[in-house]
């Protein structure tokens, strides 16, 4: 009963299994053959890196004693998900929250337009960094809130509550900080000013990454490839500052109540020992859930705690401006260092003009002129100098000689140090005059000769100028880090700048500060150990005058530069020389001597307002 | 029973090759389903708590259940097989009401520690019920009260699982019309079935857009000129009659063709209204014809003819309103029409995903991400050809779909070599509902059939759909060995 037309049926049916694998097999090709980004999607589906932070680099003294260093911080984790039978009103009081707020941060986490990776089945951060007690109790109870974990990380911590300009602090990384490193992602930290900031690259150390597989819910499923693919991160580079801590902190107690800042300088090194800028503030407040408050409150203090006067603030220098004067007049051959007598009748006296001096015996030559810090003598100098029209042939050209002076000892640019926001500073040129005052000469513009006018120096420029004149003519670019752990510190930070003066022509200003000391405006900074040079300065301020000092100690092989600048802090003899006569005896003796010590309490405890 | 006699020569004159087959499927599947389930953490494939340890224990009860099969000769089927189907319907009866709501289906009866879904075993009652029915004396398919007999054989069982809201399960059974296809029901209705869903999609797809420059659906233009052409074709075919069918495309063209060309450079009219009455036109003509001649095929013609031009008028309102919301949604994926990859289309992404990323030679047995991580749902059961696509890629995949093929098309040699009418039925029956999973398992995963939630067979994490396809399987393998046998 075979039916042969039906038989042939069996064709049709073959053929379509053969036409439906044969159709399958192509746009299986097409899948899987043909070029697509199937695998690279897969692969941001499935694989999650997790960061592993490595530890940041600690931050030691000059002599080795511990400033920063790491210590574990805990936040509270919260996964969705997970959340049952919570008990809200004890997780509240845990944690020293209101109920408002967790509910705040509930919405919060949820909301996927502010916390875009949320998902229910993976850890979101509910509250940061909870003081060590608070994990106590909350470690205690944790088995009871459901959904709640800790998740560990490292804070800084300070072993002292000084030099907290130079350190910095470290925060969560900004928009632009994501923008410029591709290093960073969303919630790393990063170095904010300070050293934290310039040597941000040194101390990060190198993020490891751990490749997870997470499955369609965000849940992690395992390691990828058992780790093979992992990278172990790299701990940060400690580094040692130039600082000495000691010396730092007897500085931030002599300025306690006044603003200003001091600044001392190894000569031979460039190596900052000190640098204080006050008001300032105890970097471990900065830590933990206050931050951001407090920092607000600093940007809000109009005495502005957070700037960092040392570098940033620029200021007139005042006399002690006139030593570097001094010097380009010696070399320009302006004035003969001990032949050149300049007349000073209770000031400057030419034509109509008057600068007003104090008493002293006129008239004098160059190193008296120096220690009694006297007006007519270096404005008389310039006026001579700006005038000389055999050497110059106007006196923008004289103008621009004088700059370059100016420029060769460290003055209006910024010198280079390795910290965030330095200021460069005001020495006008030709170019500024003929603009802002159009018809000009020397007695025009006399007024810079003496440190006022428009020339303003950071303390740090005030300070590497004393240093200059230590060394005889030459500096050494200051800077804060003595040394990083499996590295070095920049070429630049260790080279050598020459004055444009030669070094016979320091000794006589040298002569001239020694003279300041022993019976001019320094008196009080003599000492019976070592011979101190000094120059003060009072730059004038609507009535406030500055209190300023520079000098160094001791005249030959000098140790320490140290400049003092205490705002509306009056005469440079009031608060610049003792506060300077402190910090060198602090770091050339180690201590203080008893009389000392009463000195230094006693200036820690005048404020200056 | 010629039980122990025979044993010796049904050893002998089974098909190892089928069996060959058949254990490399399993074994590959079982391979699959670890890869689908594969849990970090808990290497151990065997665990009962894994879906690939309880899946090893189907597998070796499936080839006892085999072995046990094997001994059962065909005449007991014979004699049982319509109290087989009658004791099937019923239990497909009471599951609907005893069976647990299980994800909105109720189609699962637990004993004990599994559950076992009836429906799996249903197809092997009513392929062994029609094969019988067919293999009365004087069977004539062209009757149509036999016919009509046969498809309500057919029928039922969907019915009932379609109650038990296995809708998926219940379309395999539409694959039996195949069997009846090569028992010598006519093309026509296949031939039908196929236009009527073109239509279907042409019309859902491309209903609301406009053609180029002229006030016509796309969709609309396409249905009807395909109706006009099947109608042509069927006239021709059925109607025996070359002239009428020539007229027909002769005027009703040169219409279609003038309206067309007015349109696009005359004025721009609906053009489909010609294209309607044009078809209007050739219903009148063919049922003049049928007056004439008295052609039984000719009212099948207008039939067709009027169902086909009424189909694009009437689906918007069974899109809408016949079909549910999710079965709605899967179509408009299918189509191409809801691009929405995390919502209705998200399993058909991933899917793709998955496959796409395993490139030429896979990603290693074990090393998806995909499959494993739970991106592709349903991955061990009706999405379980993923895993293979991503572990072991296109060699892998191309080669199951091939040993599938030669497996398929090495049953259907079987079919054709059975001495009786009912050992075939029974076989193109195996072919059809092997065919038919194949075919709109794999389809789906890749994105060119809906989502119906049918496994692939042997590869599909399950242990009822393993038992079903190896009762159906085996006790095919059974008859044919029996084939060289005097007849029963």
């Amino acid at each position: 009963m075979k039916n042969y037309e039906l038989e042939r049926r069996q064709y049709v049916i073959g053929g379509l299994a053969v036409a439906v694998v044969i159709g399958y097999i192509l746009r299986l090709a097409a899948l899987q053959l043909l070029p697509n980004d199937y695998e690279q999607i897969a692969e941001t589906n499935a694989l999650y890196n997790r960061i592993i932070y490595p530890s940041r680099g600690s931050i030691y003294d000059r002599k080795g004693r511990l400033l920063v260093y790491n210590q574990p911080a805990y936040d509270v984790m919260v996964t969705m998900r997970e959340v049952s039978d919570l008990d809200t009103t004890d997780l509240c009081h845990t944690l020293h929250i209101s109920r408002q707020k967790f509910e705040e941060r509930m919405a919060m986490i949820k909301d996927t337009k502010k916390n875009p990776g949320y998902s229910s089945y993976s850890q979101q951060l509910f509250m940061p960094q909870i003081s060590a007690a608070d994990f106590q109790v909350f470690q205690e109870k944790m088995f009871r809130f459901n959904g709640f974990s800790i998740r560990e990380r490292t804070t800084r911590q300070y072993s002292y509550p000084y030099a907290a300009h130079v350190l910095g602090d470290v925060g969560e990384v900004s928009q632009n900080d994501i923008n410029t490193d591709s290093y960073y992602r969303a919630g790393d930290y990063i170095g904010k000013l300070g050293v934290e900031q310039s040597y941000e690259k040194w101390l990060r150390g190198q993020k490891g990454v751990e490749v997870l597989l997470r499955d369609s819910r965000g849940k992690i499923q395992g390691k990828y490839h058992d780790g093979a693919d992992d990278v172990k991160p790299q701990p940060g580079n400690d580094i040692t500052l130039t600082l000495d801590i000691e010396l730092q902190a007897l500085g931030e107690r002599l300025m306690q109540g006044k603003r200003g800042s001091i600044v001392a300088i190894e000569p031979r090194t460039g190596e900052v020992l000190c640098m204080v800028s006050a008001p300032s503030y105890n970097p471990q407040d900065l830590l933990g859930k206050q931050r951001g408050a407090r920092i607000m409150q600093m940007i809000n203090n109009p005495s502005r705690p957070m700037y960092n006067r040392a570098v940033s603030g620029t200021y007139p220098p005042g006399s002690t401006f006139k030593t570097s004067q001094a010097l380009t007049f010696m070399q320009e051959g302006i004035i003969d260092p001990n032949n050149t007598f300049y007349p000073c009748n209770g000031g400057f006296h030419y034509k109509n003009q008057k600068l007003g001096c104090h008493a002293h015996p006129s008239p004098l030559s160059l190193k008296p002129a120096i220690a009694t810090s006297c007006n007519g003598y270096f404005c008389w100098g310039l006026v001579n100098m700006f005038g000389n029209r055999s050497k110059y042939s106007s006196v923008q050209d004289a103008m621009t000689r004088w700059k370059d002076y100016m420029v060769s000892m460290g003055f209006g640019y910024k010198l280079g140090i390795d910290l965030p926001g330095e200021a460069r500073g005001m020495i006008p040129n030709a170019d500024y005059y003929d603009k802002h005052l159009g018809r000009w000469n020397a007695l025009t513009v006399k007024s810079i000769s003496i440190g006022q006018g428009e020339v303003t120096l950071t303390p740090l420029q005030i300070a590497n100028l004393g240093a200059t004149i230590a060394n005889r003519g030459y500096y050494i670019t200051p800077h804060v880090v003595k040394s990083i752990e499996g590295g070095a510190i920049a070429d630049s930070l260790k080279r050598k700048h020459h004055t444009m003066v030669n070094s016979n022509y320091y000794n006589e200003v040298v002569s001239g500060m020694r003279m300041a000391v022993t019976s001019g405006t320094c008196k009080s900074a003599q000492n019976p150990w070592y011979e101190v040079c000094g120059k003060t300065g009072t730059a004038q301020n609507r009535g406030h005058d500055h209190s300023v000092f520079m000098g160094f100690a001791p005249r030959n092989n000098p140790q320490i530069a140290v400049a003092v600048y205490v705002e509306n802090g009056g005469y440079g003899a009031t608060f610049g020389v003792p506060i300077g006569a402190l910090i060198m005896e602090q770091y050339i003796r180690g201590e203080l001597s008893p009389a000392s010590k009463a000195q230094a309490a006693a200036i820690s405890n005048r404020n200056v307002n | 029973m010629q039980f122990d006699n025979n044993n010796k020569g049904i050893f002998l004159s089974l098909d190892w090759m089928t069996i060959g087959l058949y254990l490399i499927l399993i074994v590959w599947g079982w391979f699959s389903v670890c890869g689908a389930c594969y849990d970090y953490g808990n290497p151990d494939l065997l665990s009962f708590n894994l879906n690939s340890g309880r899946q090893f224990v189907w597998i070796l009860t499936s080839i006892v259940l085999a072995s046990a099969l094997l001994l059962i000769e065909k005449r007991f089927y014979y004699k049982a097989s319509t109290p087989i189907y009658i004791m099937m319907m019923l239990i497909l009866v009471i599951t609907i009401f005893i069976a647990p709501d299980t994800k909105g289906s109720r189609s699962w009866i637990p004993i004990g520690p599994i559950k076992l879904q009836p429906a799996e075993f249903a197809k092997f009652a009513v392929a062994l019920a029609i094969g019988k029915f067919m293999e009365r004396y004087g069977f004539n398919m062209s009757n149509m009260r036999e016919f009509l007999k046969l498809t309500i054989m057919i029928i039922l069982p969907m019915l009932l699982i379609i109650a038990q809201k296995e809708t998926g399960t219940a379309l395999v059974y539409l694959a039996l019309f195949l069997v009846l296809y090569r028992e010598g029901m006519t093309g026509s209705i296949l031939f039908a079935a196929m236009a009527f869903v073109v239509f279907f999609i042409v019309g859902i797809k491309f209903g609301g857009e406009s053609m180029a420059n002229m006030p016509v659906s796309v969709g609309e233009f396409w249905v009807l000129l395909l109706a006009f052409l099947c109608i042509t074709f069927l006239v021709w075919r059925y109607g025996h009659d070359k002239k009428a069918a020539a007229n027909i495309i002769v005027y009703g063209g040169t219409a279609n063709l003038l309206a067309f060309l007015f349109s696009a450079y005359v004025i721009p009219f609906n053009i489909c209204i010609v294209m309607l009455f044009v078809n209007i036109a050739a219903i009148i003509y063919i049922a003049v014809l049928y007056a004439y001649a008295h052609s039984y095929n000719y009212l099948l013609i207008i039939l067709f003819a009027s169902l086909a031009t009424a189909t694009y008028y009437g689906q918007d309102y069974v899109f809408h309103n016949v079909l549910r919301k999710h079965q709605r949604g899967r179509i408009e994926v299918l189509l191409g029409m809801d691009k929405d990859v995390t919502g209705k289309g998200y399993n058909v992404h991933q899917a793709k995903i998955a496959i796409g990323s395993g490139g030429f030679a896979g990603k290693g047995f074990l090393n998806g991400t995909q499959t494993k991580l739970k991106y592709v749902p349903e991955q061990d059961t009706d999405f379980i050809f993923c895993t293979v696509g991503e572990e072991e890629g296109f060699l892998g995949s191309a080669g199951v779909l091939l040993v599938y093929l030669v497996f398929i098309l090495r049953l259907l040699i079987l079919a054709e070599r059975q001495p009786d009418t009912w050992g075939r039925v029974y076989g193109y029956s195996v072919v059809s509902i092997f065919l038919f999973h194949l075919t709109i398992n794999v389809g789906m995963v890749l994105g060119i059939a809906p989502v119906i939630g049918i496994p692939l067979p042997f590869f599909s994490y399950g242990g009822s759909s393993l038992w079903g396809f190896t009762i159906l399987l085996f006790v095919f393998l059974r008859m044919d060995a029996e084939r060289n046998l005097k007849q029963m």
